[in-house]
């Protein structure tokens, strides 16, 4: 293993924020993104001056990046940065937010991850996602991340046994964290049956493992955890954090992410294990990407996902406190921000704060982040441990 | 043997709108275009390091081992492994949504890189062994297809990949110049073929030769008076039946053999551009437009614009000098064409062959080409997927040294 990670010590995460979700919507990242600024100094008791970082993901900004956004909302920070890594980019954000703090680069970096949703966003967004997607993936007729992620899957299914039951059985307890969830865009509970009958969407995909996109935005704020005390800020501290990028590019067949690659630093870095890790919040735009995160994250091994995923019960309450948000699969994907929703709700469960469904004692929360299905795999994973204070 | 797994349409439902065509999507970067150059001529080409030899996909500007800007495109096997695959029953594209479901699978080449790659229905359940080709899809630009690996794989006879095909089959075919030994053969390959009916185009009716009457009294042989350097007579056909032609095969050529010196004046040069370069040209003008409006009119669509080229269309042979410009000048225009018919998907498809085994070429030496051979590289063409071909070892050692080195070509030729 490489060098070890200094620590995150002294770094503090907190006002989670969510900017409620549409389905579509006619304005522009812009507005979502300012809405969450605003809640963030709102929800600080600071002004907007006082934010000296600012780091931003979106897909639909353009064709601004964050340095237009320092103009468009009144904002000098001596820190900015733009991470155009999808579902990466929340836990890429954190990374970078909390080394700037412990630097002493910025002292409140805003955390933002917003996009807008169109009605035509979504084709628009896959037809030139990449250089490679629009080469070679999306002139054969696939609409974005669909067929990458039934490839996966049909691997997976083939390779390690897992039966549609059990990706329907993360969907269905999912959609059960949801419905406690005030912001989830799906109000109605989801059987088994209905998952498993739903229309097929790209073999062996059906219409629930697809994450559906809106617009909305998810944020927080890392400063140091003298200055969220000084504020009087519930906040959650930074145990450890990894990212990787173009994991084990040889397989002929994504079956495995950076986070296999990383894990044992995290876990080192952050001095616990995933045993001892009360709530997991993993990327999840597609089912299979999940029993992934939780084989790649060292709660089972390779291959035993399926098992896993028989054994144990994954709402709020269950054995395995799973998305208990609801997940990207059942609130949305609001673009980039479907790589902060995991943080923003753990920091909620961490702080005891949650909007709906609550884990008992979460004391540690593992989120994980995917992103960039860049021609036949994700590229881009990451990793964070927040810990309640 | 023609496969049974095709079976004839129905007769269009005349109430029903004539649909529009739509292409596949066309967007690809400068560097990805690299795979069209095989793919024209049908080749699986792929860009092979070459200071480490790493073969990489997709197509990149530098070697993903060892960095190296010496990219070659080269033929590649085509051997593989589908590992995962997937029927799509949804797309954003309108392409793809009036054909759906569509089937596609990541193969594993032998060089050791994943393509994502449209799949044959007769390849098995992966993983299965496949054989990987390129194509070029309606829109024109190169795609990858996977085969099974063995076995009858022609893409004509799988109903989806048959969208990357020409297929005469049940098709209506004007053959422009049906009565040169090159244009007998090509009206009997295209019938043999499977095509429902040949319009053979004839001038010139004092001449009978050999041949000709047999190919008259052939079922399925309609013949119709074509003078392609007249444009009342191409202009006339086109009003007459010019909505129900689904492939032109333009064979219509004029050939003297002399270079510059051997004639006086410009009057053998003026009647081979009539012919060759303004007689494309009034095809197209007369054929064409009605031709792109049906370019998605059911199975049996206006598909394909056949030239019958020469291989002295690359660079001058001297001894044939004003025949060979006006086959340049004439593959100029086909080029044109290609873009304007490409927009309805619509392929047009150039044959470059070398000296031809009739009364012009009489003075070279072999190896001459038989008309029956160019025929079959015609047909060759609209039931696969290529949009250039170079028939016989004349014209392959002419493209060989051309895209070696155009100027050596040039003083080779000139000998």
């Amino acid at each position: 293993m490489a060098n070890r990670i200094a620590s995150y010590d002294g770094v503090a995460v907190a006002v989670p924020v969510t900017v409620p979700y549409e389905r579509f919507s006619i304005r522009g990242a812009h507005w979502f993104i300012a809405r969450a600024l605003k809640a963030l100094v709102d929800g600080a008791g600071i002004s907007k001056d006082e934010i000296d970082g600012l780091c931003v993901g979106s897909f639909t900004l353009a064709p601004d990046s964050a340095v237009g956004l320092t103009q468009h909302l009144g904002l000098s920070p001596r820190w900015l940065d733009h991470v155009p890594m999808g579902g990466a980019s929340g836990i890429v954000s954190l990374r970078r937010a909390a080394r700037a703090v412990q630097a002493g680069d910025a002292e409140i970096v805003a955390c933002i991850a917003g996009d807008t949703n169109h009605v035509d966003s979504f084709r628009l967004s896959t037809a030139t996602f990449s250089m490679f997607a629009q080469d070679a993936v999306y002139p054969y007729g696939a609409g974005g991340p669909n067929t990458s992620f039934a490839f996966l899957t049909a691997y997976y299914m083939r390779t390690y046994g897992a039966k549609p039951a059990d990706f329907g059985k993360l969907c269905v307890a999912q959609r059960s964290n949801a419905l406690q969830f005030p912001h989830a865009l799906f109000k109605k509970p989801l059987t088994l049956d209905e998952y498993l009958n739903a229309r097929p969407v790209a073999d062996p995909l059906r219409l629930f493992d697809c994450v559906m996109p809106c617009a909305g935005a998810e944020a927080f704020l890392v400063m140091s955890e003298d200055r969220a005390r000084r504020l009087g800020l519930p906040h959650a501290r930074l145990r450890g954090a990894i990212e990787r990028h173009n994991a084990f590019p040889d397989d002929p067949v994504q079956h495995r992410g950076g986070w296999a690659m990383d894990r044992d630093r995290l876990y080192e870095s952050a001095g616990v294990g995933p045993q001892d890790i009360d709530l997991l919040e993993a990327y999840d735009d597609y089912p299979v990407i999940c029993v992934l995160q939780i084989e790649d994250l060292g709660f089972c091994g390779k291959g035993e996902g399926p098992d896993f995923i028989r054994r144990n019960t994954f709402e709020a309450n269950g054995s395995f406190p799973f998305n208990t948000s609801g997940g990207q699969l059942s609130v949305g994907q609001a673009g980039a921000a479907g790589g902060t929703l995991g943080i923003v709700e753990a920091l909620r469960q961490v702080t005891g704060q949650p909007l709906g469904a609550k884990v008992d004692n979460a004391r540690h929360a593992l989120v994980s982040g995917f992103g960039m299905i860049n021609f036949d795999r994700g590229l881009c994973t990451g990793a964070a441990i927040l810990a309640a204070t | 043997m023609m496969s049974e797994t095709i079976k004839r349409p129905k007769r269009k439902n005349p109430i029903l709108k004539t649909r529009a065509p739509t292409l596949p999507p066309d967007r690809r970067s400068r560097i990805a275009l690299g795979l069209v150059r095989g793919a024209a001529l049908g080749n699986l080409e792929l860009q092979c390091c070459a200071a480490c030899a790493a073969v990489q996909y997709p197509p990149r500007e530098a070697c993903v081992r060892c960095l190296s800007a010496e990219l070659e495109w080269t033929v590649m096997s085509g051997r593989g492994e589908l590992v995962s695959e997937t029927t799509l029953h949804h797309s954003q594209e309108l392409f793809f949504r009036e054909r759906m479901p569509w089937r596609l699978g990541l193969v594993r080449l032998a060089e050791g890189v994943s393509l994502v790659v449209h799949l044959d229905a007769r390849c098995g359940p992966a993983p299965s062994p496949v054989i990987v080709e390129a194509v070029l899809d309606r829109a024109g630009q190169a795609a990858l297809v996977a085969k099974p690996d063995g076995g009858n794989t022609a893409l004509a006879d799988e109903p989806k990949l048959r969208n990357f095909t020409s297929d005469p089959r049940f098709r209506k075919v004007l053959v422009t110049d049906a009565k040169s030994p090159v244009g007998q053969a090509v009206v009997k390959a295209v019938l043999e073929a499977g095509a429902d009916l040949v319009w053979a185009g004839h001038c010139e009716p004092w001449k009978n030769p050999p041949g000709w009457p047999a190919i008259a009294e052939l079922p399925k042989v309609t013949l119709v008076p074509l003078d392609v350097t007249d444009t009342k007579s191409v202009n006339e056909l086109a009003a007459e039946l010019g909505f129900k032609v689904d492939i032109v095969i333009n064979t219509s050529e004029h050939h003297r053999t002399f270079g510059i010196f051997g004639r006086a004046g410009v009057e053998t040069a003026r009647a081979e551009m009539e012919t060759n370069c303004f007689g494309l040209l009034r095809l197209a003008q007369a054929f064409g437009p009605v031709m792109q409006s049906r370019g998605a009119d059911g199975e049996t669509s206006a598909v394909a614009w056949v030239n019958l080229l020469s291989i002295y269309a690359l660079s001058n042979f001297p001894q044939h000098a004003t025949y060979s410009a006006s086959m340049a000048a004439a593959l100029s225009v086909a080029q044109a064409l290609r873009a304007e018919m490409r927009t309805a998907g619509i392929r047009v498809v150039n044959i470059f062959p070398g000296p031809i085994d009739d009364e012009w070429n009489q003075l070279l030496l072999p190896p001459k080409l038989a008309p029956s051979a160019v025929a079959r590289a015609i047909v060759g063409a609209l039931k696969g997927s290529v949009e250039d071909v170079y028939p016989g070892d004349i014209a392959q050692d002419w493209l060989a040294r051309f895209r070696d080195n155009p100027k050596a070509l040039e003083r080779e030729l000139g000998r």
